[in-house]
């Protein structure tokens, strides 16, 4: 399960950009395209952060939906997995979003 | 939010001198405490792809083309990487980074054939990363101008999304695992640069359509180049091989 290599990536990162400050929340952003399970990451959180700057902190996921770009036609469309294909029948396509794994916020105490 | 009072606002709360504008009173024995919100937009793997490109630059400097090969477990990767050598490698001096969860036993035998191999145990892990290939590069310590093939962890799903800074990513699968693998586990053959099909000297033996496996690695992946080989009888063999020397630096 690479959620626990992703959430350990998680704290890891967090503590190295806060330092020592104890922090109440970390908003994540996991698009549904990208490969990592939001539910497993809630399930690893509170496991990895124990012992951290980071136990007993809240979790937010934003989950972005996948969309994409296609290229021979132009259109743009949701997809909610990876073998969608555009309308016109074309594979070929550019994800514009449901891809994000970043951190995108952190709360910490004064 | 505050927990004991749950009322919410602004993200720099004082200790609740703010006169309960938001409509509530509170109790005398609490206050919120003082908190900060700092915005980071950083990649979760940041750190990981920072030691890939560390990686990829050291392959570089050195004109080592590193190979990156994924497959489930069985898939034949030890044996393809085997042939390769004993076919191709004194021609590409080919060196092997070898993972898995346990045993030395691929190592084994890659050493077998002659060629430089360094085991890297996972443990639990579930796939390589790009600080574990840099301490295998730093031991297997391979010759300027060669080629470092990594036979990934034995798992469709997790190496994918792990950067190791090699220059190209191939997607191994058997035709003993079912034509379904492409759709079932997209994000592995959308990262591939190449995809082979390996044991087709067993098609007669199996239910596997073909066609079918190629629309889905299509559909994964559209234009990925897909090469049919066995690795056992050598049957196609050299589509991989002139894959491999196009790609020398």
């Amino acid at each position: 399960m690479h959620e626990m290599a992703i959430t350990q990536s998680v704290i890891q990162a967090v503590c190295e950009r806060m330092g020592d400050a104890p922090v109440q929340r970390v908003c994540l952003e996991i698009g549904t395209l990208s490969g990592v399970v939001a539910d497993s990451v809630r399930f690893c959180f509170d496991l990895v952060t124990a012992g951290t700057t980071l136990e007993g902190a809240s979790l937010e996921i934003i989950q972005p939906t996948g969309r994409a770009r296609c290229r021979d036609c132009g259109a743009e469309f949701e997809l909610n997995d990876l073998l969608v294909l555009c309308e016109c029948g074309s594979a070929n396509r550019e994800l514009l979003a449901g891809e994000e794994l970043k951190i995108r916020e952190v709360e910490v105490l004064v | 939010m505050c927990a004991t009072c749950g009322c919410s606002g602004s993200t720099i709360l004082e200790d609740h001198e703010h006169g309960h504008e938001h409509g509530h009173e509170h109790g005398p024995g609490h206050s919120h405490p003082e908190t900060r919100t700092v915005t980071l937009e950083q990649a979760v793997l940041a750190r990981n792809d920072g030691l890939a490109e560390i990686n990829r630059k050291w392959l570089a400097e050195r004109g080592i083309l590193a190979v990156n090969l994924m497959s489930s477990p069985g898939a034949g990767k030890t044996t393809l990487l085997e042939r390769t050598i004993r076919e191709l490698g004194a021609e590409l001096r080919v060196s092997v980074v070898e993972g898995d969860q346990e045993t030395v036993l691929d190592a084994d035998r890659i050493r077998a054939t002659g060629a430089p191999a360094v085991q890297i145990n996972t443990g639990s892990g579930c796939h390589l990363d790009a600080q574990m290939l840099a301490g295998g590069l730093q031991t297997l310590d391979p010759p300027d101008n060669s080629v470092v093939l990594i036979e990934n962890v034995g798992n469709l799903v997790c190496p994918a999304l792990f950067d190791l800074g090699e220059q190209a990513r191939v997607v191994i699968t058997s035709v003993t695992e079912g034509a379904e693998k492409p759709r079932k586990y997209p994000q592995m053959f959308r990262a591939a640069d190449l995809v082979l099909l390996n044991k087709t000297d067993l098609l007669p033996y199996v239910d596997f359509d073909v066609d079918s496996f190629l629309e889905g690695a299509r559909r994964a992946n559209p234009g990925v180049e897909v090469l049919q080989l066995s690795a056992t009888t050598g049957d196609g063999i050299d589509g991989w091989y002139g894959w491999l020397r196009a790609r020398l630096p």
